[in-house]
């Protein structure tokens, strides 16, 4: 047992080497003073500031969170439907095409998504001359699709987990059945539609396949910006766009961490204080 | 009754899951489901030179099946089908080993220490996937600290005859699978967890008290509980390394290009839309087959529960 444990611990200890090394390897190297990114040549910060002085980077970043953000709002508001739809609506007419077209944009490798959705818009401005010409709406449009059924599934599994009693209670009481979604199902569910909505944005914020079909001119995202550089070789600015990109990952997670953490502590004491005032 | 009440009645009654079911469900047809029926049509589209570059029709009204003769028959689609399956596979067979035991360690360390570490693996999914593959291009590069590393270990180890420069790893399949296990292991590690966790360890407790090696109760007890983790994982990482893109474009070697590629250079640099939807269909049939072994399993494990 005792060398199992050890043999364990050796390759958790490995593991996360293999994952973190790159990741350390490229933030380190940002730093790097030398035009050549993998070979050290001194420290320097001038990467950042060519990074940040560059406004094709700026324009990049600001035109992935617009579509980011409205994408996965949209996404939220549909995905939750289909969820509530699929969770509590067992039977209606064309359950089983529904429940197959929730999950196949999941499997459907992007490529095909992309290409399909491409020859759909290409097509479809031939046919009645809209979309006039591809980019943010494009775009934005794409990413709804494959982003909500990414809510659904998260949306679904809650609805599936939590009690229906409190939802009929309220039927029984006279509630009416969209008053009973918005005032009962709804707020039940408001974690797993706010994690829904977080997965919606970041896979839409890193969505480089999708993006590079349907996009068009002068609309370059800030994956396809790095995916045309990267494409060309490394280079350090993108080392420093990473480490970035890492440390706005990082602090979120540690600041999400800390205020989850309180509320659960804060939850608990309100437990505890609820059960001593019952004494 | 006023034309309102009847109204606010139809919409209780019936209206609002006309909604909330409705508007989800046209969405996706139109957004997804018609794109796709329009991608299988054009599979056996005839290529033409115009703008779309398609047309139906052609000698044989209507359908073209020239596409798929020639997945069947030209060696470069066989061939590219046959290194997407391959580098998928040893993808998901190299995340399994290596996932599996950190899975195993993960249920065996404190509670404490098992939520830190359960976010260091998922914080890396949670950056670019893109510049998780750009990482290793840094590493995997001839002039790279890691590459001059593995160059010395090979030198150090080999006779004289054999010394190389640096390692040629880039623009190979060999870069292809590690950089697909890297950005592939999360999703073998979390469901793995999530089955390993549940395990009973007084079953284990129980095997061993009736004489079982600990590698027999691995065999016996923990490997066949923890199926339906193995299949959702292997899943997990076989589906989407097989339709992969970015990383064979990146870091993959041309001569011998994955299906992915093979879709996207049809479509963009050739202008064969037919080919490419051709291409695409066969790559979903090829997918149909692992997908239903896994929902197959999702089942039963739902079923067990």
């Amino acid at each position: 047992m005792k060398r199992n444990r050890t043999f364990l611990f050796t390759v958790l200890c490995f593991g996360f080497a293999f994952f973190y090394i790159p990741i350390l390897s490229m933030i380190v190297f940002s730093f790097n003073a030398s035009r050549l990114a993998t070979v050290w040549g001194g420290f320097s910060t001038k990467w950042y500031v060519s990074l940040l002085s560059n406004d094709k980077v700026i324009d990049a970043l600001v035109l992935s969170l617009q579509i980011a953000v409205v994408s996965a709002t949209i996404a939220t508001i549909l995905g939750t439907m289909a969820g509530i739809a699929l969770a509590r609506f067992t039977k209606f007419r064309g359950r089983v095409l529904f429940s197959g077209l929730v999950t196949a944009p999941l499997i459907m490798p992007e490529v095909i998504t992309g290409i399909s959705s491409l020859i759909f818009f290409i097509l479809l401005a031939d046919w009645i001359g809209w979309p006039g010409q591809r980019g943010f709406t494009t775009i934005t449009l794409a990413h709804i699709t494959f982003c909500m059924v990414f809510v659904t599934t998260i949306v679904q599994a809650r609805l599936v987990q939590s009690d229906r009693a409190i939802e009929e209670a309220a039927m029984d009481l006279g509630s009416r059945p969209w008053q009973v979604m918005f005032d009962i199902t709804l707020p039940v569910i408001s974690p797993a539609i706010l994690s829904g909505w977080l997965l919606a944005f970041t896979i839409s914020l890193d969505d480089v396949v999708i993006s590079s079909f349907v996009t068009g001119p002068g609309s370059t995202t800030l994956p396809l910006l790095i995916w045309s550089k990267v494409k060309l070789g490394v280079t350090p600015d993108i080392n420093a766009l990473a480490t970035l990109m890492i440390l706005t990952v990082g602090v979120c997670v540690i600041v999400a961490g800390v205020v989850m953490n309180r509320a659960e502590k804060r939850r608990l004491a309100d437990e505890r204080l609820a059960f001593r005032n019952n004494d | 009754m006023s034309q309102d009440g009847r109204l606010s009645r139809w919409f209780d009654l019936k209206g609002w899951i006309l909604v909330v079911i409705g508007a989800p469900y046209v969405w996706l047809v139109a957004f997804f489901f018609f794109p796709f029926l329009i991608v299988v049509a054009m599979s056996v589209a005839t290529n033409t030179p115009t703008a779309p570059p398609f047309s139906f029709g052609g000698e044989h009204p209507w359908v073209n099946t020239g596409a798929f003769t020639r997945i069947v028959t030209d060696g470069l689609y066989v061939r590219a089908f046959l290194t997407s399956v391959v580098n998928a596979f040893v993808a998901a067979v190299l995340c399994l080993l290596i996932g599996y035991p950190m899975a195993l360690g993960l249920t065996r360390v404190s509670k404490s220490w098992r939520t830190i570490l359960l976010m260091l693996v998922i914080l890396p999914f949670w950056t670019s996937f893109l510049l998780r593959v750009y990482a290793w291009m840094g590493l995997m590069g001839k002039n790279s600290w890691f590459n001059g590393l593995l160059t010395d270990a090979w030198n150090f180890l080999v006779p004289i005859d054999w010394a190389v420069k640096s390692i040629p790893m880039m623009q190979t399949n060999f870069a292809v699978v590690l950089v697909m296990v890297y950005t592939y292991l999360p999703f073998m590690i979390l469901p793995l967890y999530a089955s390993l966790e549940r395990l009973d360890p007084t079953l284990d407790e129980a095997a061993m008290d009736l004489g079982s090696r600990p590698s027999q109760v691995f065999r016996d007890v923990t490997l066949p509980q923890s199926m339906p983790g193995i299949i959702a994982g292997g899943m997990l990482v076989f589906i989407p390394a097989a339709g992969e893109l970015v990383i064979p474009s990146l870091v993959g070697s041309a001569s011998q290009p994955m299906i992915g590629r093979i879709i996207s250079d049809e479509f963009a640099q050739a202008r064969d839309w037919p080919m490419a939807s051709a291409v695409a269909v066969a790559l979903l049939v090829l997918m149909v087959v692992p997908t239903m072994i896994y929902s197959h399993y999702q089942a039963k494990a739902e079923g067990s529960k």
